[in-house]
């Protein structure tokens, strides 16, 4: 090989090699990052609905990447077909290497067969964030929201995420969490695979 | 015991974006709150005028009969200042944490608007607890 040195530089991303590199990202760079992301979305939109879904797809993208990436370093590119497999890839798998720890919990709907949650006590992308009075119950838990949306619906399970804030008692701030919503016949095909 | 009496945070054009005053004495209306931080913007930039000393940075520390107030500008001209009992310690270790804070949960945060008055809820809570903190670590000496 040409250039053999102790450390590679690769000037292209495309060059550089998939497997592992330094795990770690300024959180202070990524908080500018992720806040200007919102208000250049924020300027777009004039509704909050709105702000919401272009947030969403803008993690959409974020989880399809991921997917295929975590499944190639992890998994020697085998990828989960079960619906508690592919929840526990996304719980654990890749809540460790994008937020640098497991989510706090995964449960399952009471109401519903068809509803799972994913809890966080301070997400992340919300550590900085304060949401004004006036936005109501927006979540910038979107962009999270839409990057298990991503992973999901490209593993073959789809399925409508959503990020909520929930009130948490003997707390000031209320938790996050993630409501997955999976589609009739993921549940269909796992009913057969039984 | 010693105490912190307000805080104030002025943008670099002196306009009060963030008051909150601790405790009974020293207690003031909106109105006053502002002419203070207007006040003092104006008296730091004369005092950096008037300086003997070339390059400085304006004034950090007033000493009255009734209080102390102690100042810190950050790089951008954002002031932060605290209004205490006179003698009160370790302030400039406090207005550099505030500054801390105001970088991570005011400058972070993508719904406050620059220059504008601060309302942001998770600066509030950290704010307490700094203070609160600072006020045990003063306590236990």
């Amino acid at each position: 090989m040409i250039g053999v040195g102790k450390v590679k530089q690769y000037s292209n991303v495309l060059d550089r090699p998939l497997s592992k590199g330094k795990q770690e990202v300024s959180l202070s760079a990524f908080a500018f990052l992720f806040s200007e992301l919102v208000q250049y979305n924020q300027t777009q939109v004039d509704n909050i609905a709105e702000l919401e879904r272009r947030l969403e797809d803008a993690g959409y993208a974020v989880g399809a990447r991921v997917l295929e990436l975590f499944c190639h370093r992890e998994k020697g590119n085998r990828r989960e077909t079960r619906l508690l497999g592919i929840l526990s890839f996304v719980h654990s798998t890749i809540w460790k290497i994008l937020f640098g720890k497991v989510a706090d919990s995964l449960e399952k709907g009471t109401e519903h067969e068809d509803e799972y949650m994913i809890s966080e006590k301070e997400l992340l992308v919300n550590r900085f964030i304060s949401i004004p009075k006036d936005m109501g119950a927006f979540n910038c838990g979107a962009f999270v929201a839409g990057i298990v949306k991503g992973v999901l619906d490209n593993a073959g399970f789809p399925a409508v995420v959503t990020a909520h804030f929930v009130p948490v008692e003997g707390q000031q701030r209320p938790r996050t969490t993630i409501l997955i919503k999976f589609a009739e016949e993921v549940l269909a095909r796992e009913a057969r695979l039984g | 015991m010693a105490a912190i009496y307000s805080l104030y945070i002025i943008n670099k054009s002196g306009g009060l974006i963030f008051y909150k005053d601790y405790g009974s004495a020293g207690r003031m209306d909106t109105n006053d709150s502002l002419r203070v931080a207007s006040l003092w913007h104006s008296m730091h930039a004369i005092s950096q005028q008037l300086s003997p000393i070339s390059g400085c940075s304006g004034t950090e520390l007033l000493e009255a009969d009734t209080f102390d107030l102690h100042c810190f500008q950050s790089l951008t001209g954002t002031k932060f200042f605290v209004v205490c009992e006179p003698g009160t310690l370790h302030m400039e270790g406090l207005l550099k944490y505030i500054y801390e804070l105001y970088t991570d949960y005011v400058l972070k945060n993508p719904f406050y608007e620059m220059e504008m008055p601060i309302r942001c809820e998770l600066f509030d809570i950290n704010l307490v607890q700094a203070v609160q903190k600072d006020r045990v670590a003063l306590l236990g000496r």
